[in-house]
């Protein structure tokens, strides 16, 4: 405790280069934090898979449809709990570039697979009275500044309805679910038997676009795949079947390498500020020698000097580093880019938790060097340096 | 006059004594380099997508798709209309043939080479016009498909990046087969990344009975597009929309190129203040470093500011050779990087190269400039202000 003065006058000695160093340090970690919430993003919500479900897709690609009429035979397969079903509607709001991405869903089997989505009851109630009706994420209802209730026009493109211009469809608000960040509160649902009523012609007819299958033992779910696949074999709709997670990390990689690049890139980037800050911090150490070697002279023992100067260094990067830390989750919090194209933007817990590790981590190694090389410093050359 | 000369020799000064201080020279070089390199190399990206997103569209052709849709794969239009389409006037003929192709627009799942994962290859199906349509693409290998037969050819850039699409490879998609028999070049454009097959076996194979997504025409020349475009928008027998080949293709880059360059330009700028701040205290060690030689300087009568543009000369100089050294490394390790990735309109693979311009090097040099003069600047105020008699007594 004692040695706190100590270690404050000397981060004080010179205020503009511990500063500059201090802030560095801060910019350097706020971009670490911004990289890891990029990450995520760009992995399109793997972690939110969860194992237990399955996704059933057409085996020629996920555009290609799948028979309605699967549905009761994929139930009654051994190993399934329930399942559902969901379509893609490809409709546009205002501006393609909105990037509002519509489903089609069957609600009830729909919500009870995604527990994560919550849903008040009353406005669960109110989307099952009304056929017309949709729910959406919070997220998108806030950038729309859609309310329950509203009517929200959707241009449809190659879902088109029967009545009206023959091109909008006109939805009603029924409700706004919510979840953790973890959750994709970017969605927009809407009931599959209303676009099987309303669609203009007979496209699409007893098809829908995907199956979702929760199975009752996740250890099970790669047999049942197999199962579910060969029950579908050399029909006119083969099925392919996956767990959730395993789709969306495929999807990941078809967005590809671009997320990876640009982390990897910056990722070498950030160790070479990190070796920058690492080596001002050295130096400043370096300048006191002939002062070490006074505080040697009167009684300070090579252990003293040491820890003096790792806590030094260490107390500097980690105030710096959690300081920057707490921008980037200040930043992930308030001014996420959350949109069409990124869903999930946050800051995970694990990667605070690194990113604190790498702020002691590059204390103790800034420190590391000089510090040892303090240790052995003999008295005499220290004091005859100038 | 003196005070430029005075500047000059200063300025030589301050340059010629850097070795002395080269391990945190080098510091503010390297700061500097990895945001170059960063920034441009970032941006290579969004440059060779919209690249050869643009580069696909050209100004002679016209892409015609149902009214609403955003993109072929959400467009459907019928037989009797593809034939409407292809008869209106400002459509270039080859004899008494229009020159324009119904085409069919379906992915395919495939694996990618470098990580074996399954992605959306698109495979479109052509009409016998096809390659007097697309007048760019040229067969590089092998031959071009026989109408009739389940024959593809694959694009250059879907062959170099997905799985078993060689020429000579069968491709087994569910029940069906398809032989690869030619390999086709357009110059790095999206189109490369497609494989194409007869219309007819393509609607076949998917029950889609004659029924097209979109019609691509060629033009008579860049300004029929007029004349074609209000023929066919005011016929009451079809419902569609029409857009030249190169606004369809820039429209869709958009989305992806701003996002690229968004996140481009927030890593650039995090990463520069970090740099700034590298280059700062770089220049701010120099000038206590010699604190001395400048008090003697300025009582050998050396004005204030030519002391100011030494230091700042010195800033913006290591800067320089940071940048440059950083644009040469984005350059020779980034330019002409193949990549892929999903273009969300048409839910399908688009391969590109990384494209480092020359206007992208300027950009990185500039940048690098302007964190060498910030992050010189209150050093250099510093040194100026040096009170020159408290200076020469320091140690």
């Amino acid at each position: 405790m004692k040695y706190l003065f100590l270690i404050g006058r000397n981060l004080l000695r010179r205020k503009t280069r511990t500063t500059l160093t201090f802030l560095s340090i801060v910019v350097t970690f706020l971009l670490f934090g911004v990289l890891m919430m990029l990450r995520v993003a760009f992995s399109g919500g793997v972690d939110m898979a969860g194992a237990d479900r399955l996704m059933m897709t057409n085996k020629v690609s996920l555009i290609q449809p799948l028979l309605l009429s699967y549905y009761e035979r994929i139930n009654a397969t051994p190993g399934v709990d329930y399942s559902t079903y969901s379509s893609w509607f490809g409709g546009i709001y205002q501006d393609p570039k909105n990037g509002v991405f519509e489903f089609a869903v069957e609600p009830e089997t729909y919500l009870r697979m995604y527990p994560e989505f919550k849903l008040p009851p009353e406005q669960l109630k109110a989307w099952l009275a009304d056929k017309q009706g949709v729910i959406v994420g919070e997220d998108l209802a806030k950038k729309f500044n859609w309310k329950i209730g509203d009517t929200i026009p959707i241009q449809g493109t190659f879902n088109r309805p029967r009545g009206g211009d023959g091109t909008t469809w006109q939805f009603k608000l029924s409700g706004i679910y919510t979840g953790d960040q973890k959750t994709d509160k970017t969605q927009f649902l809407l009931r599959h038997d209303y676009l099987t009523e309303s669609r203009r012609g007979s496209n699409g007819e007893g098809l829908t676009g995907w199956y979702l299958i929760k199975v009752k033992d996740p250890a099970q779910s790669v047999a049942i795949s197999h199962a579910l696949d060969k029950q579908f074999e050399n029909s006119e709709y083969e099925t392919k079947t996956a767990t959730e997670a395993a789709v969306a990390q495929g999807f990941a990689n078809q967005v590809g390498n671009i997320g990876a690049i640009v982390t990897r890139i910056a990722a070498v980037v950030l160790f070479i500020i990190l070796l920058i800050a690492a080596s001002q911090m050295s130096l400043a150490v370096r300048e006191r020698t002939n002062e070490i070697g006074a505080m040697k002279a009167i009684g300070y023992t090579d252990g003293h000097i040491m820890t003096l100067i790792l806590a030094e260094s260490v107390t500097l990067s980690a105030l710096a580093g959690f300081m920057g830390l707490g921008l980037a989750w200040v930043f992930g919090k308030f001014f996420a880019p959350s949109g069409g194209f990124l869903p999930v933007f946050y800051f995970a817990p694990r990667d605070i938790a690194l990113g604190a590790g790498l702020a002691i981590a590059l204390g103790l190694i800034a420190g590391a060097m000089p510090a040892s090389a303090a240790m052995r410093l003999k008295i005499t050359d220290a004091l005859r340096k100038v | 006059m003196r005070s430029i000369k005075q500047a000059i020799t200063v300025t030589l000064v301050s340059l010629y004594t850097i070795p002395q201080r080269l391990s945190s020279a080098v510091v503010a070089v390297i700061g500097i380099m990895g945001v170059v390199v960063v920034f441009v190399a970032v941006l290579s990206i969004g440059e060779g997508f919209k690249k050869a997103m643009t580069n696909a569209g050209k100004t002679d052709r016209a892409i015609v798709m149902r009214s609403g849709a955003d993109s072929e794969m959400s467009s459907g239009l019928s037989g009797d209309a593809v034939d409407i389409i292809k008869q209106m006037p400002g459509v270039k003929h080859d004899g008494v043939v229009p020159v324009g192709s119904g085409e069919m627009f379906v992915v395919l799942d495939i694996n990618r080479r470098s990580s074996h994962t399954v992605s959306n290859v698109p495979l479109r199906g052509v009409d016998a016009t096809a390659l007097a349509v697309r007048y760019d693409a040229k067969i590089a290998q092998g031959r071009m498909f026989t109408y009739g037969t389940n024959e593809v050819v694959v694009g250059r850039a879907a062959n170099g990046q997905f799985e078993g699409i060689n020429v000579g490879d069968t491709l087994k998609t569910g029940t069906k087969e398809w032989k690869v028999v030619g390999m086709f070049d357009t110059g790095g454009t999206v189109a490369e990344t497609e494989m194409w097959c007869d219309v007819r076996v393509l609607q076949g194979v998917y029950q889609r009975g004659n029924s097209y997504q979109s019609v691509l025409v060629r033009l008579e020349s860049p300004s029929s597009f007029d004349t074609f475009k209000d023929k066919l928008g005011s016929d009451p027998r079809v419902d569609v929309q029409i857009k030249r080949e190169s606004d369809y293709y820039a429209e869709q880059s958009t989305g992806l190129t701003s996002l690229i360059e968004g996140v481009g330009y927030a890593i650039a700028l995090l990463m520069g203040i970090g740099a700034v701040f590298g280059a700062w205290l770089t220049m701010y060690s120099a000038v206590v470093s010699r604190t001395r030689e400048i008090a003697t300087l300025r009582a050998l009568g050396f004005g204030s500011g030519p002391v100011l543009i030494s230091v700042m000369g010195e800033s913006v100089f290591l800067a320089l050779i940071g940048g440059a050294i950083g644009a040469t490394l984005a350059y020779v390790g980034f330019n002409g990087y193949q990549a892929s990735t999903m273009n969300w309109q048409t839910f399908s693979q688009v391969a590109f190269g990384f494209a480092v311009t020359p206007e992208l090097l300027t950009r990185g040099l500039i940048y690098a400039v302007l964190m060498g003069l910030v992050g010189g600047i209150f050093p250099a105020v510093r040194a100026a202000r040096l009170p020159i008699s408290k200076a020469l007594r320091e140690l």
